[in-house]
């Protein structure tokens, strides 16, 4: 099989044809990907350097202005320049919220993906069957379940009144805290499953020897397990953080306008904002995060494949 | 001198404390929201917190509203289209990309078929929002072609998975004999191959169909007025004051995602490893 080196004879001509035949397959998904996904973000790119139009759309001229308006405020009477508070608390948001809910995804998914692991083999994947369910259902209605459980009206509320515990209903809804809850709840499966996947593996021979030195459970699960599951943990953490980062549904649910994540800031300039190229650079912000995040990600996979051998 | 009866349960080796309890309230946390939404769709009552009854009101309403319906529809064709498409195209990438020796570019090929997992939605709706707005104004064509471009984009690496999985674990011996017995290759693709693959396409479809049916955000910015799907039109009622008649929505939803998924469950325990 491996004869790619033979680049002349009728053995690497039917490599080249091969070849030709695999490209030829895969090209229609290829020309869709690239008109629909990543082509445009080129646009993007180009749109954050041009001038805003006065009802939307862009202005053909070069103009740092958008990426200037992503830091900075420039005030319209007097031309003072500050620092643009309003997007520094919505980007500090952001990452601050993210890094929350992949905290809390972390504190409760580890358990139950190690539950979940230690199952007897045939009812493992009933108990993974029912953590991919809700991953699977829509995440608009798994938020709105979440705003019907949280809202002044909503479940809580009305159970904690009936229990005489408070008296008036505690404001949950269009808070942080209410975005971090919804988070939470809708990337919770995306935690579970990447930690399941590597838990699954684990050598329990080690956790049994490390019992035989008389490591107390404690010490077994902090200098045995969690290092042989950090792969699993570093893949669902990356998997909570970058769409938390990015999320657009749930603080617009849940936010209510009023505490916007850098996806709402975003949709804003593309609709009563009227300002597209800050939009646009505050998108490419976003993906510039993202990437980061991801880059991170394969660093320290490699790094750590690296360690093993 | 047989030792006395044991007390104590036998150390565990794989238990550790409190995490039974932490995954107990996992998988409460999980469904109880969903269950009391599911639970409210049922409700005789206007208000969505005080049950007053059972009643099937709220399906009826939901039943009668135009917008629904016209919502609905739009959002069934959007994702029968949009996962035909993208399980046809991924499909061939499978073919193209697996069982292969590794060539040149394979490596890129991928990262454009998982290309629209990394980037956020919201990064790619803006950017399709920009070019759309471009095209339309070039050329003038409307219609529901863009949201259909869009979401079989976005359906690719979705339908990709399951059909790569069922054709990695698939050998090469069957259509192999069937080249030795004289079968042209496009026989041999039609006799052997596509049987064998049928599972993962249809896993792959429904996967497609379930993912463009759920989308909100793409859908959001591509979409003309009047373009509405049930999800950008829940999106709109939530502004509002919240009926029972979302959760009735929501329910049917849910009910079909469900439906999906246990039949991709139920295939892969027939047809997998």
């Amino acid at each position: 099989m491996k004869n790619d080196k033979l680049a002349s004879g009728p053995v690497g001509d039917m490599q080249r044809k091969r070849t030709r035949r695999n490209w030829l397959l895969s090209a229609p998904a290829l020309v869709v990907l690239a008109a629909a996904a990543s082509g445009p973000l080129l646009i993007v790119l180009v749109y954050s350097v041009l001038s805003a139009g006065e009802y939307g759309g862009v202005v053909w001229k070069f103009s740092t202005d958008a990426w200037f308006n992503v830091v900075f405020f420039r005030d319209i009477f007097d031309g003072t320049t500050t620092l643009a508070d309003a997007h520094m608390k919505i980007l500090w948001r952001s990452v601050r919220l993210s890094f929350m809910t992949t905290l809390i995804t972390l504190t409760i998914g580890f358990p139950t993906a190690y539950v979940i692991a230690t199952r007897p083999r045939e009812t493992r994947s009933f108990w993974l069957f029912l953590i991919t369910v809700p991953f699977w259902t829509n995440l608009l209605i798994r938020t709105f379940a979440i705003l019907e459980v949280i809202r002044n009206e909503g479940l809580i509320n009305i159970g904690l009144q009936m229990l005489g515990v408070i008296d008036k209903p505690i404001q949950m809804l269009y808070t942080d805290f209410a975005i971090m809850v919804g988070m939470t709840y809708v990337y919770l499966p995306l935690m579970v499953l990447p930690l399941y996947a590597s838990m699954e593996r684990l050598d329990f021979n080690l956790v049994e020897a490390a019992y035989d030195l008389y490591a107390t459970r404690r010490k077994v699960l902090r200098r045995v397990i969690i290092p042989l599951v950090k792969p699993g943990i570093i893949a669902g953490s990356i998997l909570v953080f970058i769409p938390s980062l990015g999320a657009f549904v749930t603080p617009r649910v849940l936010g209510g306008g009023k505490k916007m994540m850098l996806g709402n800031l975003i949709e804003l300039q593309f609709g009563a904002g009227r300002n597209w190229p800050l939009g646009a650079a505050l998108s490419v912000t976003l993906l510039a995060l993202v990437m980061a995040a991801l880059l991170i990600y394969v660093r320290s996979t490699q790094s750590h494949s690296g360690s093993v051998r | 001198m047989i030792s006395p009866i044991r007390k104590r349960p036998p150390f565990s080796l794989k238990s550790q404390p409190g995490f039974g309890t932490i995954a107990g309230l996992c998988f409460v946390m999980l469904y109880a929201p969903i269950i009391t939404l599911v639970v409210y769709s049922f409700n005789a009552g206007k208000y969505i917190s005080m049950w007053e009854g059972f009643s099937l009101q709220w399906y009826v309403a939901a039943w009668g509203n135009e917008a629904v319906q016209d919502a609905t529809i739009r959002s069934l064709y959007l994702a029968a289209q949009a996962s035909v498409y993208s399980t046809i195209l991924a499909t061939m990438a499978a073919l193209g990309t697996t069982r292969t020796p590794p060539f040149r570019g394979l490596t890129a090929i991928y990262a454009m078929i998982n290309q629209p997992l990394m980037v956020p939605e919201i990064v790619t709706a803006v950017a399709l929002l920009i070019l759309f707005a471009m095209i339309k104004s070039l050329t003038g064509i409307q219609g529901m072609v863009y949201l259909v471009i869009a979401h079989t984009a976005f359906c690719i690496p979705f339908a990709y998975l399951p059909i790569r999985a069922r054709l990695e674990g698939m050998d090469l011996i069957l259509e192999t004999a069937a080249a030795d017995l004289y079968a042209t290759p496009w026989k041999t693709f039609w006799r052997i191959t596509l049987p064998l693959l049928w599972p993962g396409i249809i896993a792959g479809a429904m996967l497609a169909f379930v993912i463009s049916l759920d989308d909100v955000v793409i859908t959001e910015f591509v979409k003309s007025s009047g373009q509405e799907t049930l999800p950008t039109y829940m999106l709109g009622q939530l502004r509002r004051v919240i009926t029972p008649e979302i959760n009735a929505i929501s329910t049917l939803l849910l009910g079909l995602s469900m439906l999906v998924v246990c039949v991709l469950f139920f295939i892969e325990r027939k047809f997998g490893k």
